[in-house]
């Protein structure tokens, strides 16, 4: 890894009772970079998201964000939702999380709580309707607006985000998501669920959301998705990392597919000898 | 410490009469994951049954007290099983895939049916009865306080042991009892599997029901007598038994039972009579906060 | 019944009468049972201590015929009206009239409102129930701010409205400040009430949150009847002074404002005038909640109600949040109580029971979760209901809880069956309450 960190993640452990779901785990996402968190079922992965962004607190390591300007922050001290607000990352949920009865304008004006609160002044400003904060309430509504159109679902604007298709419920909140500016976006396999032409949608939109410069972090099972959007990979097996690099390396490392497959390493090279690779 | 030692016997007389309500909230709780508001006012029912079949009984010439406590205890966990049945059937059972505050609203609704119910029937006047069984034994005597163990509170101990005895086997050696555990982990597996699960949930309810029941009988025999509030008030008791000795746990309610039956003893004969509600409203607070799973329950983790 | 079903033969027709005649021979033989002991006989307290009692078979009979007559006919309506539709689509036009009903009831039911004392000014007794609906509309509302919008399950919420009442009776009994000092003073106890009773029940969930307020509403109940020598105990608050318009007091003495206005004295004055300060505190209230729902704090209470978890992981601070909603529905709680206090002159703590805090929650639910209008309609329907069957207490209560039953078997959702965006691109599309969440605490 050579370029710039901005999640660190240093011996991670994670116990419930007797289960140990995550065993010294070790990895880093790069600033501006897609990282890919792989692994089979039951791995450990998702644990290491509620980890991350402060659902679970870690039974022992050290989660380390550190912002463009150099500051670092200890995200396995904090709270959920002062990750969220003060380190600034973001996350979706493995089943999507929306706000089934609120429009999905609406979702998207909750994602922005906090700006809008500052600028209501508690609510103050805002009882007595004053302009300043309708003036952010009108740029709030521009930047739902604006994640409404790239993800093609502004004429759906108005209708409740309970109502929608799946694979639209999953890239508004990705766009929900996307509304707290997040330096650092957690997504917990997003193409779940996804056709290929939804799929190779879903691709473009984090690719294009990494080049306007927020680093993605993705939990996901799709390969072809992981594939062609990470730009380096780690991968877990029964909570530990068993490999990690560029995905090259980890498309052909005997140890990943030995995981995938289910095979006992020694055996590996004879089992890729007969399928004749 | 005489003083102390009357406390203690009367605490833990006064707790198992808790503890019986308690099973019936803590086992209806594991199994459908809802309060059962009205359980407390079923206890209430319990002891009204325990009344009147003690006056029929009693008018019709019986003199035996062995034999008429014994069939005021059949009938009256009889006919208050019924009430539970019923009380399941109209105000649960329709809900059990609605959404989560709708059976908890039922069972309001079905409290005050059976409050209101209980006092057009029978009068909104406290029912006296003269002591059924009378007499005790005096342990300690040393010339100041005489710590005395009467008779009735001998029985409801003896008597609380006994059904607890046989709602253990029940729960984990008969198939009922496997039926029941397995409903509480896994509703739809369960059904696929065989169990009839709403026979299961229709009999943990009445099981429920039946030892409210008893516990009627037996503050009607330790107070001598009952009114239809009762069960208002020893019904949050019970459930604050129910959730302190862990909820979803048989021998935790007991557990939590005794213990506010203690504690509410004790502060009565130590601090206040007047607040001694309020001191079980507040432990139900306490442990709500600071100890939610109770003291013998299992810890839940948040799935994200 | 649909063209599907096949016409039903003799013998079926049989097998079918026979079925209902065994259900409602099973439906009796239960109620017999149920009933024997605690209908057939009567126990009383005699005279001298003891316990007396005698029969009221026939009263069993009845009702046993009646559990059996009326078994047959339910089970007879089942089969007409056939099984209950899963998907329930109304006809186009029952749509459009229900949204112009949505839009045109509001505002008519408010000029109504308005001039209820004026249409009804001889009979007094309509004015008071008038006030009594619009206190409940009040509570009605100040309640759905906590359980409609932030999906928290306030079992206790009369609390507040005790902390209200006692705190404007024993400023103004004790230090003599006048109703319109004490009501901001009592919104303010209210709210720091609310605040200390939701900071520590936060963490608890759905059935948990409910029954700790419930103990909560007990609590202040049984410290009000037990601390005498500040609340008065079980004798409460007397001598309550009513309320001025701005310093003129209504009463007939020269100094009164009849007498200023030159118009004759009527104890209907004031009646009136109560009534109207009533309806400016309800319409505060709903003003308030409607413009809060549109502010980032009500839209996070509707989403913390849909789902908490999402909140978080957007950065709102929960915990703030829902105290935000307790403090808030806890000071419209308080201004309804200090009103109830000044209307009745004389409070105690009988009328601070969990049957309100209950009676409340079920007007914001049978009004559908977060609807204004629907809390309103509901409030109108059961006090009114409430006060027609006045006389008939315990028949009454029974009536109201098999209602809540049937409520929550029928129409879970309430009278209202839909919610309103607060902000959108296009136009406003209602949401259908279905798929609304209550709320898990």
């Amino acid at each position: 890894m050579s370029g710039d960190i901005i999640l660190s993640v240093d011996r991670l452990t994670m116990r419930f009772g007797g289960v140990v779901a995550v065993n010294d785990l070790s990895f880093a996402a790069e600033r501006r970079k897609i990282t890919a968190l792989i692994g089979p079922n039951g791995a450990g992965k998702t644990t290491v998201f509620n980890c991350i962004t402060g659902f679970y607190k870690p039974t022992s390591g050290a989660i380390r964000l550190t912002h463009d300007d150099g500051r670092g922050i200890q995200l396995d001290r904090l709270n959920d939702f002062r990750i969220s607000k003060q380190a600034r990352v973001a996350r979706t949920f493995q089943n999507v999380r929306l706000f089934p009865g609120m429009t999905a304008l609406e979702n998207l004006m909750v994602a922005q709580h906090n700006a809008l609160m500052l600028a209501s002044g508690f609510t103050f400003l805002g009882l007595i309707g004053a302009p300043s904060f309708r003036k952010a309430e009108k740029h709030a509504i521009e930047r739902a607006t604006h994640w409404l159109d790239r993800i093609g679902l502004l004429g759906r604007a108005d209708e409740a985000a309970g109502n929608l298709a799946y694979g639209d419920q999953r890239r508004l909140e990705i766009a929900r998501a996307m509304c707290t500016e997040p330096a650092l976006l957690c997504l917990d396999e997003p193409a779940a669920g996804l056709n290929a032409r939804e799929s190779s949608g879903l691709s473009e939109l984090l690719l294009s959301i990494r080049d306007q410069g927020t680093s993605i972090l993705l939990i996901e099972h799709d390969m072809s998705v992981v594939m062609e959007i990470s730009d380096h990979i780690a991968v877990m097996d029964y909570g530990v990392k068993i490999s990690e690099g560029a995905p090259r390396e980890i498309r052909d490392d005997p140890k990943v597919i030995a995981a995938y497959l289910g095979v006992q390493d020694d055996e590996v090279a004879a089992v890729e000898q007969e399928l004749g690779r | 410490m005489d003083y102390f030692a009357q406390q203690l016997i009367n605490g833990i007389v006064l707790g198992s009469i808790y503890g019986l309500i308690a099973i019936g909230y803590t086992m209806v709780y594991g199994i459908v994951g809802m309060i059962n508001f009205a359980h407390g006012d079923i206890f209430m029912i319990g002891g009204f049954i325990a009344l009147i079949s003690f006056l029929i009984l009693v008018s019709i010439g019986l003199t035996a007290v062995p034999l008429i406590l014994l069939i005021v205890l059949l009938v009256s966990m009889a006919i208050t099983a019924l009430y539970g049945w019923t009380v399941e059937r109209i105000a649960y059972r329709p809900l059990r895939h609605s959404f989560r505050l709708a059976p908890m609203l039922s069972a309001i609704g079905m409290s005050f049916v059976l409050i209101n119910y209980s006092q057009i029937s029978q009068g909104a006047r406290v029912k006296p009865v003269p002591p059924i069984i009378t007499g005790g034994y005096s342990l300690l005597d040393r010339g100041g306080f005489v710590v005395r163990l009467s008779n009735v509170q001998i029985l409801v101990v003896l008597t609380t042991i006994v059904l607890l005895a046989i709602f253990t086997w029940l729960v984990s050696r008969t198939r009922l009892g496997r039926d029941m555990r397995a409903c509480e982990q896994d509703q739809t597996m369960a059904a696929l599997l065989g169990v009839d699960v709403d026979r299961t949930i229709s009999l943990t309810f009445v099981i429920g029901a039946a030892l409210a029941a008893v516990a009627g009988m037996m503050y009607l025999l330790y107070y001598g007598l009952v009114d239809f509030f009762m069960g208002f008030v020893a019904g949050i008791k019970a459930f604050t038994a129910a959730v302190l000795g862990g909820i979803g746990s048989l021998p935790g309610a007991m557990l939590g039972g005794l213990l506010i039956g203690l504690i509410e003893t004790f502060w009565s004969a130590y601090f206040s009579v007047e607040y001694k509600d309020v001191a079980a409203f507040s432990i139900l607070i306490v442990v709500l906060i600071f100890l939610p799973t109770g003291l013998l329950g299992r810890p839940e983790v948040e799935k994200v | 019944m649909t063209a599907s079903t096949p016409e039903l033969t003799q013998e079926s027709r049989s097998a079918a009468f026979i079925f209902i005649f065994k259900k409602a021979l099973i439906s009796a033989f239960v109620a017999f049972v149920l009933f024997s002991l605690m209908i057939g006989i009567r126990t009383e307290a005699g005279p001298t201590g003891q316990l007396v009692y005698w029969t009221r078979f026939e009263d069993l009979a009845t009702i046993v015929a009646i559990v059996f007559g009326g078994s047959i006919v339910i089970e007879l309506l089942r089969r007409w009206w056939g099984p209950a539709p899963t998907a329930r689509t109304l006809p186009p036009f029952v749509q459009r009239a229900a949204s112009v009903a949505r839009r045109t009831l509001p505002p008519l039911l408010l000029i109504f409102a308005l001039l209820v004392p004026v249409v009804f000014y001889d009979q007094r007794y309509v004015i008071d129930t008038g006030i009594q609906v619009l206190t409940y509309v009040m509570l009605g509302w100040g309640l759905n701010v906590v359980v409609g919008l932030a999906g928290l399950l306030d079992l206790g919420y009369v609390a507040f409205y005790a902390v209200g009442a006692y705190s404007y009776a024993l400023l103004a009994t004790n230090f003599g400040l006048s109703f319109w000092v004490c009501l901001p003073l009592a919104g303010m106890l209210a709210a720091c009430w609310g605040v200390m009773l939701g900071f520590p029940v936060l963490r608890l969930r759905g059935d948990y949150l409910a029954i700790v307020t419930l103990a909560f509403g007990e609590i202040i109940r049984l410290v009000i009847i037990n601390w005498q020598s500040l609340t008065g105990g079980p004798n409460g608050v007397s001598g309550i002074p009513r309320p001025t318009f701005f310093g003129i007091p209504l009463t007939p003495g020269d100094e009164g404002l009849a007498a200023r206005l030159g118009i004759e004295f009527s104890p209907t004055q004031r009646v009136v005038f109560l009534f109207y300060i009533i309806l400016a505190l309800a319409l505060l209230t709903n003003w308030v909640a409607i413009r809060l729902r549109r502010l980032p704090i009500g839209r996070a209470w509707e989403a913390l109600r849909e789902d908490e978890v999402a909140c978080r992981a957007l950065g709102i601070n929960t915990t703030t949040t829902k105290l935000t909603a307790f403090a808030t529905g806890a000071t419209f709680g308080g201004f309804a109580g200090a009103f109830f206090a000044t209307r009745q002159g004389f409070i105690s703590p009988e009328s601070f029971t969990f049957q309100e805090s209950a009676l409340v929650l079920a007007i914001v639910v049978l009004g559908g979760l977060g609807s204004q209008f629907g809390v309103a309609l509901a409030a109108l329907t059961l006090i009114g209901g409430f006060e027609l069957f006045r006389g008939f207490d315990q028949y009454r209560m029974i009536v109201f809880g098999m209602a809540m039953v049937l409520l929550m078997i029928w129409r879970p959702r309430g009278l209202v069956g839909h919610r309103a965006p607060t902000v959108f691109l296009k136009h406003s599309q209602a949401i259908s309450s279905e798929l609304t969440s209550e709320g898990r605490g």
